[in-house]
């Protein structure tokens, strides 16, 4: 194994031209790109950077003998922004390695543009399933959850649980025709049944006359395929219309502990969900939470933000290790050969196709009266054990994957 | 029970009263553009940047002043409105001697800028804003369950809608007003001071805009980006309308909110677009709009 | 309306002069040298900006009709060069003519309509139309919603040039600008441009004068629309994408206040309020929505201040033409 790993970085000083066997310009640079205004900038955002910031200081870089920079940026949710930032930072700022990018569009772009360029790209905000299948690149990983993760969980868990007849609500676009037909699949093949499914404008505000729709479908479960303020516009008025007094369910397919905040216990407890990650499943995490949230304006990680601590804290390591960060494909290569282990998120590993594999959770709302502080909001349902939790490597249609 | 095209009727009703909710908004947004318009021959493209602020004064009202919410439909208008008048005094009379679509440019301007400074204070995640305790609830009406709080969306925006249309059309300030639209200087060579009633029946419309606000806080989320997406509809609307008269912008808001709310049942996919297609049929049969009058 | 308002270019200038040729020829050699002290890929994007405010300032410049929607066809252009470049394995040239062409047509067909209404109206139906067609791109498979079209190949110029080179593809933006803005400078200054010019001082004494004004204005709206159209397939090219951004209204407002800041009505305006605009957007991208900040005050501030816009301004002072 030893020699193994020697010849990976020998290759990778290799390919990068033996002369840098170094790294570049003698500073290990980090470009933190989310939302850092706009819907998602709550949950990754201005705390993604502070993320970063605290694995780095975690992790000791400067006795180490790495010097790390951090350089954060707004994509605005536009692939063209996104992919204008990521070409200059890596053309003229010498930016290493790009981390967070929620947004799939915006990921898939800076996806291509990684590659193109050999540096390194870690996924923690994005959630397209094929940043790991047919588009996967050796020089990214794809750190937090998944589209395919989340519909898995979140399918399989309510039709076991006896909720076996879906209502969709869609956003008609790309991402959520995804969500649906991925959450779809899955609860068909555990014994349910789709009823009906309505596609409503993205983003649209008003979703009276769709929720009207579901309730008169009679189905147990109504699947909201959709994101961000969609997705707690669609909840609220769902609780106005008394669409869950009435005896249905909704199941959100892609929400956020910040969203779940700004819509209240009141109003949303019963959501069932999956995550990868909340801030009180044991004491490491309590405690990073609490630092957190003192550098965060208060706000409490999401998993997002702990997905780039772990993330960061795994590519600094593999970078000590190799002493190089020019080659990105190597430094990934290296990260893909070492088992994961942060306070955050545990032990785990990195798939071949570039997929970060580790537990996921089935969380469900508290009622208000179980909540017992601000940010208390979320009990564990299930645990989806790390083997079950991800696309099998074989279905993603990766290209890396030989076999 | 019976059906239409496939669709229970109960289910039917239900849209056409979901309709006529949105059709509430599209209301009291477009008739407060045919106000602006009316005396100013301005589009107010900052329209959908006030009927935001009113939704955010409502929110701030309750939780930082503590006035709830019928307090609120009352106060957040008129600040928002008070700012109105500010702007037309500041900017917008500087621009009446200019082309009209400088008026446009402005406001669109200031658009940008009001949006731009909420979400860089507030984010865009949106900010929860609950119904009042008296609007709580529903009525089970055998066809839908109608949340209270829509119900009076309706009522208030019609009642509103009507006053509105009854003062400009039907009393002596309103007889002025018309007539200061017609010709100005007459007007003021009858000794009623012009500038100032424009000042004021912009603010007027500000206002309506900042109450469409207010009424839409408990409902939609309220965020910095609510109003520029709707604007754009409501202009349709007014396209559609005409805005030579107040009753066309009131009609028509109402009618195209059951109409879209129609296209939700049998077409969603076309809902968002709906608006926009009648709007270039229209102008196909009759390019001055339903209501309105050749220029 | 009975009082006669001042219209909407407010740049009167003398005849024909030698400050255009000149004015032109530094632009060409400042845009020659200009690879060698900046990043090439912000000088394209200014560039393909540069020309879509140029088509867009014929119409408001010249015609005195605003158009609120011009993102409808630069936006759409980029989606169709970038489809026909990536799934259709169309050479570059092709593809941005593709898109071109999608946008005269589009053209056509919004032209018609909006020409129905004048002033106001009129900007608020081209808007309107942009933003039906802003949801149809959300919508269409094709266009991939909010995804849109990645990894566009930038193939090879005519078979033979490799556009993957950051200076082929320059040299290839460089010479798509400049034939725009020739054709657009030749259109201004034909007979055709002349009658443009008298609609916008007086459309009923043009009508008056046996001009068909209609088609005169729908012409004119086409062309707009075709070169806006060469300026978005361009863009999908050089940046291998076509995305939302490029067909939502922030685009349409953006390509307004370009016009309006170098100056409506001048040639070289839209240029220089091109340049400004992308300028501000990328070295302002880190303080994230007080660009959108920043531009509405500027919009504020052109509208009450300075309605010449740059150019503008600097032809009154010097007594030029530009």
């Amino acid at each position: 194994m030893k020699r193994l790993l020697s010849t990976v970085a020998f290759a990778a000083v290799f390919a990068a031209g033996a002369a840098h066997a170094q790294v570049s310009d003698g500073v290990v640079k980090i470009g933190v790109m989310n939302d850092m205004s706009g819907t998602y900038a709550d949950l990754a955002g201005p705390g993604s950077v502070v993320a970063a910031q605290m694995a780095v200081e975690d992790f000791g870089a400067a006795a180490k003998g790495l010097k790390v920079e951090i350089v954060g940026a707004d994509h605005q949710n536009k692939p063209d922004v996104g992919s204008n930032v990521v070409r200059q930072w890596i053309d003229v700022d010498k930016v290493d390695v790009i981390v967070d990018v929620p947004t799939s569009s915006v990921a898939l772009a800076v996806n291509e543009i990684v590659r193109q360029k050999n540096k390194v790209f870690l996924i923690s905000g994005a959630a397209a399933s094929n940043l790991t299948g047919d588009k996967c690149a050796p020089t990214t990983v794809h750190w937090t959850y998944d589209t395919w993760a989340l519909a898995n969980g979140t399918g399989n868990a309510i039709v076991k649980t006896g909720g076996k007849n879906w209502f969709f609500l869609t956003a008609d676009y790309a991402f959520g025709h995804a969500l649906e037909r991925d959450t779809a699949a899955v609860v068909e093949k555990n014994g349910g049944k789709v009823l009906g499914k309505v596609r409503h404008p993205f983003p649209a505000t008003d979703f009276s006359s769709f929720l009207l729709q579901a309730q008169s479908s009679k189905a147990q479960i109504i699947g909201l395929a959709n994101a961000g303020a969609d997705t707690t516009n669609a909840i609220k008025q769902a609780a106005e219309f008394g669409i869950v007094k009435g005896g249905q369910n909704l199941a959100a397919l892609l929400i956020f502990l910040t969203d779940i905040k700004a819509l209240g216990l009141e109003t949303a407890q019963g959501l069932v969900f999956t995550e990868a990650w909340y801030w009180d499943m044991n004491d490491a995490n309590r405690e990073f939470a609490k630092k957190f949230a003192a550098r965060n304006k208060g706000l409490y990680p999401s998993m997002v933000q702990a997905g780039v601590y772990s993330a960061v804290t795994h590519y600094l390591k593999a970078v000590a290790e190799l002493k190089s960060d020019s080659d990105g494909a190597a430094v990934v290569t290296k990260m893909k050969s070492m088992p994961t282990d942060d306070k955050l998120f545990g032990k785990g590993t990195i798939r071949q196709d570039g997929r970060k594999i580790h537990p996921m959770y089935l969380f469900e709302v508290k009622k208000p009266s179980e909540s017992k502080g601000p940010w208390d909001l979320y009990k564990v349902r299930a645990t989806i054990p790390a083997e079950e939790a991800f696309r099998p490597l074989k279905d993603g249609a990766c290209p890396l994957v030989k076999g | 029970m019976f059906e239409i095209f496939g669709i229970p009727s109960q289910a039917l009703f239900g849209q056409l009263l979901i309709g006529l909710i949105n059709g509430s908004f599209y209301a009291l947004l477009s008739l407060g553009l045919a106000v602006i318009f009316g005396m100013l021959n301005i589009i107010n493209f900052a329209h959908g940047a006030q009927y935001m602020m009113g939704a955010f004064a409502a929110f701030f009202l309750l939780n930082f002043v503590g006035l709830n919410y019928w307090i609120a439909l009352l106060v957040a208008p008129i600040m928002v409105g008070a700012f109105g008048v500010v702007i037309e005094r500041l900017l917008l009379q500087r621009l009446y001697k200019l082309d009209h679509l400088y008026g446009l440019l402005l406001t669109f301007g200031l658009a940008l800028i009001i949006e731009g400074l909420f979400r860089n204070y507030f984010g865009s995640s949106g900010l929860p804003y609950r119904v009042p305790a008296a609007l709580q609830g529903g009525q089970n009406l055998g066809f839908m369950f109608l949340p209270n709080y829509r119900a009076w969306v309706i009522v208030a925006s019609l009642t509103v809608c009507i006053v509105t249309w009854f003062v400009i059309e039907r009393t002596k300030l309103g007889s002025y007003l018309r007539a200061a639209t017609e010709n100005p200087s007459l007007v003021r060579a009858f000794g009623i001071n012009v500038p100032r009633m424009i000042t004021l029946t912009y603010g007027f419309g500000v206002a309506l805009a900042a109450l469409a606000g207010v009424m839409a806080a408990p409902i939609y989320s309220v965020s910095p980006q609510m109003g520029s997406h709707l604007i754009i509809v409501v202009f349709a609307v007014v396209v559609i309308g005409g805005m030579g008269s107040i009753l066309g912008a009131i009609v028509t808001g109402f009618g195209l909110g059951v109409i879209e709310g129609l296209t939700k049942v049998f077409f969603p996919e076309a809902s968002n677009t709906v608006i926009f297609i009648i709007m270039a049929i229209v102008l196909l049969i009759r390019p001055a709009g339903l209501f309105g009058r050749r220029a | 309306m009975t009082t006669a308002a001042t219209p909407m270019s407010v740049v009167t200038m003398p005849a024909r002069s030698r400050s255009e040729v000149i004015a032109f020829a530094v632009m060409v050699a400042l845009l020659l040298i200009a690879p060698v002290f900046i990043y090439p890929l912000f000088l394209m994007k200014a560039l393909c900006f540069a020309l879509f405010a140029c088509a867009f300032n014929l119409l408001l410049g010249y015609v005195g009709l605003l158009s609120f929607g011009h993102a409808l066809y630069f936006g759409w252009a980029s989606y169709v060069s970038a489809y026909a470049a990536k799934v259709l394995g169309f050479n570059p040239e092709f593809a941005i003519l593709a898109g071109a062409l999608t946008a005269a047509v589009l053209g056509l067909v919004a032209g018609s309509l909006a020409i129905r209404r004048q002033g106001i109206y009129f900007a608020m139906i081209t808007l309107a139309l942009a933003q039906m067609m802003y949801f149809f791109a959300v919508q269409a498979p094709f266009t991939g919603g909010e995804d849109g079209i990645q990894s566009v190949p930038r193939g090879y110029l005519f078979g033979l040039i490799d556009l993957g080179q950051p200076l082929a593809m320059y040299g290839t933006v460089l010479v798509i600008f400049l034939g725009g803005f020739l054709a657009i400078y030749r259109i201004i200054h034909s007979p055709f441009g002349e009658v443009l010019k008298a609609i916008r001082e007086n459309e009923p004494r043009a009508i008056s004068l046996g001009y068909k004004t209609d088609r005169h204005k729908l012409i004119a709206f086409v062309l707009s629309a075709t070169f806006a159209g060469l300026a978005g397939g361009t863009k999908a090219i050089v940046f291998q994408l076509a995305s939302l951004t490029d067909v939502d209204w922030p685009m349409s407002g953006e390509v307004v206040l370009m016009a309006l800041v170098g100056g409506l009505g001048t040639v070289f305006g839209p240029v220089v309020g091109a340049v400004i605009v992308v300028a501000m957007q990328n070295y302002l991208a880190q303080v994230g929505q007080w660009v959108l900040v920043i531009q509405g005050v500027i919009f504020v501030a052109c509208v009450l201040l300075f309605r010449r816009g740059i150019v503008g301004e600097l032809a009154a002072r010097l007594r030029i033409k530009l």
